[in-house]
């Protein structure tokens, strides 16, 4: 036996007590959904997991009514720093259920333990103990004094990073007052369900997060709904568009982040053994299911050939196979219709002349599986140059200049992201500054932290989620007048302040009222927090 | 074991640089070669760090990591009493199992050489036919602070007392200095003195002392230039300065090696030493060579770990292997 072969250590799946069938989580509570339920399924060896509930639209309409509720009744009327305290009190208990989150993750997702484990899970967490300390400093961000939630956000994610999308779409609408409802993935809801557990044992109030399960329809029926005030979506730009028109018109305000097809722009003075890994990161890392993937690498001509040849060499250690065992690298692909679409756009690529070159591995039996895959010879004009193929395939273009490079990675109707490898750092600041992308990072890739705002130009979608800027996406200025009293009773002795009482006629009947209500609210909770204490383990 | 020839290296390394190993020649290859990003390769090290090896595959790394150790003592206290304890051990590592492998080679300041091989008696020779080799440090270690001549007669002196093997440290004055050319010829040198009157030559290790060279970049270049000069093996350290050997810096001294396999078809080899102590580290460093280099590597004339106190975690883990149990420190032997 050669070393390399290690022998199997897959994590155990003993830490999961997974129901068999789950429901719809509306108000604090699991219900039955009134649609036909459906099965999820491990994409690594198609065995069913669990039945999940339907939501059809009469859940859609108690999911957004329990929201409504919550939101009048309590959570808009609790002071910051309680609402603080329940996001740290999730934060934690993400952590200590850390390895069963991960687990289940792998399970129902595909993607290897050591991905969920090492980046997942812990960016979930760090995401609600992030936020959980803006919840009561909502006067610094960015939107004057007394900003206010917009009130339900109906919040639809996608299936590539199940319980991290969930994260960074609950934990900064609950931080800014909104309550939420919720509709993970068709083929991924198993993690957004423990979270729901997770909420309970929280003892966050009923309604204040509402997850409910289903597939497109579903969405389409809450991102419609009358009562939304706000449309959260991460996922395809088709999808994004139809949500785009559904809601024109509206008041409903709207973060969309959707797809991508970065640049990974590699100099001929990179680092080129940190290049490589930051390649193989950029495309392979979750099976290029990721929107922000490095999927066009531009590299300077003259080292083209070098780069290819250490990047196969490289390809060939990685491990693809049962998503479980703590020394995959490459797990599997989420769902059959997925894996039929990098198949489709793959052999697109060879019919249009590209060469095309898979690392030599086993493909289990059963499951969804595609060997990492590298199409040299891609001309801009090829589709697999053009279009997001959300998979593990690379389409390895050239480039002669910077300004050639600039070029090529702007000519996309997508703009997520990009990369910049050089030992150069004005060359890094010159290049980055014309690059139209949402996020750019040089001499490394998919690199994530929740104080950094992350999002797209043109067709990749708008908004910001993440840092101050992703806060203010669930907020809204105080209307003029309002701004004063906050600021006065918060003892910040602003301009604010004395603007607004400079203009006492806007101040209208709204800005006074609820501020009495909120600080009776913020008692009752306080007290009734520590006495329900034992619940959360 | 035998070193290469040194007509051959200079040959090559003529080939290479094509030019005179002088400090501007030098100077002009070694900053052209690529930088390292530090954030990127420590990422990597620790990604590699992160493999899970149980069962069979701990099993064949533990007696693995035993057969690529250098079981060294390097004190001012040393005595011939201390060294053939030493070299009993590397002989006999677990009296209470006699499967255990044996150690690669002792590692031992110039003149205990004489005691260390007169202790191995029969068992002295070539690691790669299961023997064991006499490593000796020399070229004034672990400063380096002193003239050619007298690192040339540490050298002779080593060699012709029976040491398969010299651990050389290079000039970092020298080398920080941008002398590069007085580097290269000091190494050739030390070279030269390795060899035996039979016309066979030791084995040469090239210490680069990387806690002194502090940056990769730095690392980098010292590797390539020791590799050029002629090195069997380049070395992270002497052990007496901190940090010693870390994974990263492992990590990139086998990327030159790597690198240079494929420029010139020759293979060199890697030493970490210092630092190493326990059996999950030194399983972290089997991985990365692998993972690197390839498993070819994972041989006595291409890769060791200069150590002490390894050796017993690795045993103790063995044991566990075994056993079923874990004993403790009274249940393998000090030395």
């Amino acid at each position: 036996m050669s070393f390399l072969e290690y022998a199997p250590a897959p994590e155990s799946r003993a830490i999961l007590s997974l129901r068999d069938q789950y429901g719809l989580f509306i108000d604090g509570e699991f219900v039955e959904g009134r649609g036909t339920p459906f099965q999820t399924i491990s994409p690594a060896s198609e065995e069913r997991i669990a039945m999940i509930a339907n939501a059809n639209a009469a859940d859609v309409d108690d999911a957004v009514a329990a929201a409504r509720r919550a939101y009048d009744r309590t959570w808009s009327k609790m002071s910051g720093r309680d609402r603080g305290k329940y996001l740290f009190r999730i934060a934690r208990l993400v952590q200590e259920r850390a390895r069963e989150l991960a687990v289940a993750e792998s399970l129902d997702n595909g993607k290897p333990i050591k991905e969920s484990r090492d980046v997942d899970v812990p960016l979930v967490a760090a995401w609600f103990f992030y936020y959980a300390g803006w919840a009561d400093k909502l006067d610094h961000a960015g939107l004057g004094a007394g900003p206010r939630a917009h009130g339900v956000a109906a919040q639809v994610i996608p299936w590539n990073f199940p319980l991290l999308m969930l994260s960074w779409k609950i934990a900064p609408a609950l931080a800014a007052g909104n309550t939420v409802v919720l509709k993970p993935a068709e083929t991924t809801s198993l993690t957004a369900l423990i979270f729901a557990e997770i909420l309970q044992q929280a003892d966050l109030p009923p309604g204040v997060v509402n997850i409910i399960t289903g597939a497109g329809d579903t969405g389409a029926n809450l991102v419609a709904h009358d009562d939304v005030d706000k449309v959260a979506f991460t996922g395809s730009t088709a999808v994004g568009r139809a949500i785009a028109k559904q809601i024109a018109g509206t008041d409903k305000k709207a973060t969309l982040e959707l797809g991508g097809k970065a640049a990974n722009i590699v100099f001929d003075d990179a680092p080129i053994d940190q290049a490589i890994e930051g390649i193989v990161n950029g495309i392979f890392f979750n099976q290029g299911h990721v929107c922000c993937a490095g999927s066009r690498l531009l590299v300077q001509e003259n080292i083209h050939d070098e780069v290819v040849e250490r990047l196969k060499l490289r390809l060939s250690t990685l491990r693809l196979g049962d998503p479980l065992d703590k020394n995959t690298d490459i797990g599997a692909i989420n769902s059959r219709e997925q894996l039929e679409r990098i198949r489709e756009l793959s052999d697109i690529g060879v019919a249009e002349g590209a060469d095309r070159w898979s690392v030599p591995c086993e493909i289990p039996e059963n499951g969804f599986w595609y060997a990492p895959t590298i199409f040299t010879n891609v001309q801009t004009s090829s589709r697999i140059a053009r279009e997001e193929i959300f998979g593990p395939v690379l389409s390895v273009l050239t480039f002669r200049t910077p300004a050639e490079a600039i070029a090529k990675a702007n000519n996309t109707p997508y703009g997520l992201s990009a990369g910049i490898w050089t030992d150069k750092g004005s060359r890094i600041l010159a290049v980055a500054d014309k690059l139209r992308a949402g996020v750019i990072w040089a001499n490394t890739f998919n690199r994530f932290d929740p104080s950094s705002p992350f999002g797209g130009y043109k067709e990749s979608g708008y908004g910001r989620e993440g840092g101050r800027h992703g806060l203010a996406a669930y907020l809204t200025p105080a209307p003029v007048g309002q701004a004063a009293v906050t600021a006065g009773r918060t003892g910040a002795k602003s301009v604010s302040a004395g603007r607004a009482a400079a203009k006492p006629a806007t101040a209208g009947r709204r800005a006074a009222k609820p501020r009495i209500e909120t600080k009776d609210a913020a008692k009752t909770t306080r007290s009734a927090t520590p006495a329900k204490k034992g619940a959360a383990k | 074991m035998s070193g290469t020839s040194l007509v051959t290296a200079r040959e090559r390394a003529l080939a290479v640089l094509g030019g005179e190993p002088d400090d501007q020649t030098l100077g002009r290859y070694l900053h052209g070669i690529p930088g390292v990003d530090a954030v990127g390769l420590e990422q990597r090290a620790a990604g590699l760090g992160t493999r899970s090896i149980k069962t069979s595959s701990k099993k064949w790394a533990l007696d693995k990591i035993i057969s690529l150790v250098d079981l060294t003592t390097l004190e001012g206290a040393d005595t011939p009493g201390k060294v053939r304890s030493l070299v009993a051990k590397a002989m006999n590592p677990d009296p209470a199992d006699p499967s255990t492998p044996r150690v690669a080679a002792v590692c031992v300041y110039g003149d205990m050489v004489p005691f260390a091989v007169d202790a191995l008696g029969g068992a002295h020779g070539d690691p790669d036919d299961g023997l064991i080799s006499v490593a000796a440090v020399a070229t004034a270690f672990p400063s380096g602070r002193s003239s050619l001549e007298i690192k040339l007669a540490d050298t002779a002196e080593a060699v012709a007392a029976g040491a398969d093997e010299i651990d050389m440290v290079i000039d970092r004055g020298a080398f920080l200095a941008g002398r590069y050319g007085q580097v290269f010829d000091q190494i050739s040198a030390v070279k030269d003195a390795c060899r035996r009157a039979d016309g066979t030559s030791a084995s040469l290790k090239v210490i680069l002392e990387t806690g002194e060279l502090v940056t990769y970049d730095n690392v980098r270049r010292a590797s390539w230039l020791s590799i050029l000069a002629g090195g069997d093996f380049i070395k992270t350290s002497t052990g007496k300065v901190s940090p010693a050997a870390t994974l990263p810096v492992t990590l990139l001294m086998l990327e030159v090696v790597r690198d240079w396999h494929l420029a010139t078809g020759h293979k060199v080899g890697v030493k970490p030493a210092g630092g190493i102590r326990a059996s999950k580290d030194a399983i972290k460093y089997l991985v990365t060579v692998a993972e690197t280099v390839g498993e070819d590597w994972l041989v006595p004339h291409l890769f060791r770990f200069g150590a002490s106190s390894l050796l017993n975690d690795v045993l103790l883990q063995r044991q566990k292997m075994t056993t079923g149990h874990y004993s403790g420190p009274d249940y393998v032997t000090i030395d």
